[in-house]
């Protein structure tokens, strides 16, 4: 059951950024940055974390979830250490992600040839 | 000379318009479902299988999102990503795999640049704006909810 609510929450989300896509003819780059804002959005005023209970990885894979991931960071270091925890809480919570992309992605140009874009 | 660029240039778009193929809106956002929907299914059973082997909830998260960036940095240096982006659109935008290709494509295209100039920068395309713009809204959103805890 989990896994049919993650396939057709997942595939809504990704609906909906679709036709984002064909209406307003943003590119990529910019799609990945509004999605990780709401995602902050949603986390901060209390809607996302529901959602993700309901919907697990349907809400955490996509970028809204790192949105998400972020602002809980911020959350608990602010509730931690305060002011400073502005300035930890971001990086801390997406460390995973970020060091797991940047390192993986780092190791494979040594590994893989540059492809001929096929398009 | 300026009426006919415009009537010229108007007449081009027209062109343009009428020779592009129009992709169905439907069609394409069916691709990004499926697309979608399977790569978060494949990170709830990711997540299924690490909470199983005693992880608590965030470690398993955690590792799933390992899991799926490695994966999507593989298909992308075997070239199928980018087959999975033309495919399923947003599908493969939209999900952490979509930020990894974004992370690892670059860095394997400029590689020829040089180490620090190509792979050090190119690397950071749209790493670099994401990283920004979410560390920066997270903050925003910590002053204010510092603010409300001071307030109440």
């Amino acid at each position: 059951m989990e896994f049919i609510k993650a396939f057709i929450v997942g595939g809504l989300i990704c609906v909906l950024v679709q036709i984002l896509m064909e209406k307003t003819k943003l590119m990529p780059g910019r799609i990945m940055v509004l999605l990780v804002c709401s995602g902050v959005v949603l986390g901060a005023v209390g809607l996302y974390e529901p959602f993700q209970e309901f919907a697990g990885a349907g809400a955490s894979v996509p970028l809204l979830g790192f949105g998400n991931v972020l602002w809980k960071g911020i959350k608990t270091a602010v509730d931690e250490e305060g002011v400073l925890g502005l300035f930890k809480g971001g990086f801390t919570a997406c460390a995973v992600g970020v060091s797991a992309a940047l390192l993986f992605g780092y190791i494979a140009s040594w590994i893989f040839k540059p492809h001929m874009k096929k398009k | 000379m300026a009426v006919d660029e415009q009537k010229r240039n108007k007449n081009y778009n027209a062109y343009v318009e009428q020779v592009t193929p129009k992709a169905s809106c439907l069609k394409n956002c069916v691709k990004a479902f499926i697309t979608g929907g399977t790569i978060c299914t494949i990170g709830q059973v990711l997540l299924w299988t690490f909470k199983n082997a005693g992880l608590n909830k965030d470690d398993a998260a955690s590792w799933t999102t390992v899991c799926l960036v490695l994966g999507s940095i593989i298909l992308t240096g075997l070239n199928i990503y980018p087959l999975i982006t033309s495919w399923g659109g947003a599908g493969s935008l939209v999900p952490i795999t979509g930020f990894a290709n974004s992370v690892a494509a670059p860095a394997i295209e400029y590689k020829a640049e040089g180490e620090v100039f190509g792979i050090g920068c190119k690397i950071f395309t749209i790493a670099g704006p994401v990283i920004l713009y979410g560390i920066f809204s997270s903050w925003i959103a910590g002053i204010l909810y510092l603010l409300t805890k001071l307030w109440m």
